[in-house]
């Protein structure tokens, strides 16, 4: 009797269709601030907490006044963000308690004020936003290694929840100047 | 005589999944003629978008509206930024429109999970860009992603 040719295994094939029917978009996702009130007065915050990135028309960068490089963005922002206490020109801190293990910390108050001019460029301002997400992301990594000895995409729902209010991510975009000329 | 006895044949035959695929590629077919008819026409030159490494997925596309920015692409329109919403050019004034219509087109209590997508060109300038997001806070869409491709910022 002729044997049969083995029947090839075809289960896999509807996987790669389903391959196939997923698309995705990536982005990075921010919260816009609700609308300012008109009479609302502006909430004074100490200068030793604020953190100023300026990007001007022809794409320079300037941090706290100085002229910086994007390069260099992630690392000061770092750095600002940091707490050290006893510092007079760091930004205050403040112990706070927070649940899933992580417990009492010292949490900076500093904030990051972002001001671009209506000239810059739309590729800056993704990058300056991107390096500023990537400070706030690898302090977020540094304590979930030091909590729970796992990397941000190994924790669970409970711990990411606690470790995003650990470490807020204070980027503040200021309000538009509107210049008449 | 035992020796002879034909083994397994009381075994139920294993079901043949030969057929899912056809199924799932019908499934693909099925999309494919539904989304090219929902599909956007640009009007504008929204690539190439800026690069970004912290970068999420953008889940849940029926929730997503997106925001086309962009210098026209036919270039007897000229060369300044323009705005693109559904198949048409538009104003920062009408954005406030058109989220209403986007609001009325969703279930109810999938509002406050819309976000806005913005692809916008890496070369437009940020006075564009930061009057389409002031019109959007505004009228309270919060939500907003800046679609960006995967590389290293440092290169944009």
């Amino acid at each position: 009797m002729a044997r049969k040719t083995p029947e090839i295994n075809s289960s896999s094939q509807a996987d790669i269709a389903f391959l196939l029917l997923c698309y995705v978009d990536y982005g990075i996702t921010r919260r816009l601030p609700p609308p300012v009130e008109q009479n609302d007065e502006d909430v004074k915050v100490k200068e030793r907490n604020v953190m100023n990135v300026m990007v001007n028309k022809s794409d320079r960068l300037l941090v706290n006044g100085r002229p910086s490089d994007i390069s260099m963005l992630k690392d000061l922002a770092k750095e600002f963000m940091t707490p050290r206490p006893g510092d007079e020109t760091a930004p205050e801190v403040e112990t706070k308690t927070f649940n899933e293990g992580i417990g009492d910390i010292l949490v900076s108050k500093g904030v990051i004020s972002l001001q671009n001019d209506r000239g810059t460029s739309y590729a800056m301002y993704i990058s300056v936003q991107n390096e500023l997400a990537r400070a706030f992301n690898e302090m977020k990594e540094e304590l979930a290694q030091k909590t729970w000895h796992k990397s941000l995409d190994q924790l669970s729902e409970d711990q990411t929840k606690a470790l995003n209010e650990a470490v807020p991510v204070r980027v503040s975009e200021a309000e538009p100047v509107d210049y008449k000329k | 005589m035992a020796k002879f006895r034909k083994e397994g044949k009381k075994e139920v035959p294993q079901v043949s999944t030969s057929s899912l695929p056809d199924i799932v590629y019908m499934l693909i077919f099925f999309f494919m003629i539904t989304t090219t008819m929902r599909d956007v026409e640009l009007k504008v030159k929204s690539s190439p978008l800026p690069k970004a490494t912290e970068i999420q997925k953008l889940e849940h596309k029926a929730l997503v509206s997106s925001i086309y920015i962009g210098a026209p692409r036919d270039s007897k329109l000229g060369t300044e930024s323009r705005i693109q919403l559904d198949d048409s050019f538009a104003t920062p004034a009408d954005i406030a429109d058109w989220i209403q219509k986007e609001r009325d087109s969703r279930n109810p209590a999938d509002i406050p999970l819309l976000t806005t997508a913005l692809k916008v060109h890496k070369d437009t300038r940020m006075g564009v860009v930061t009057d389409v997001k002031q019109e959007l806070r505004k009228v309270g869409a919060f939500r907003i992603n800046y679609t960006t491709l995967k590389g290293s910022a440092l290169e944009n």
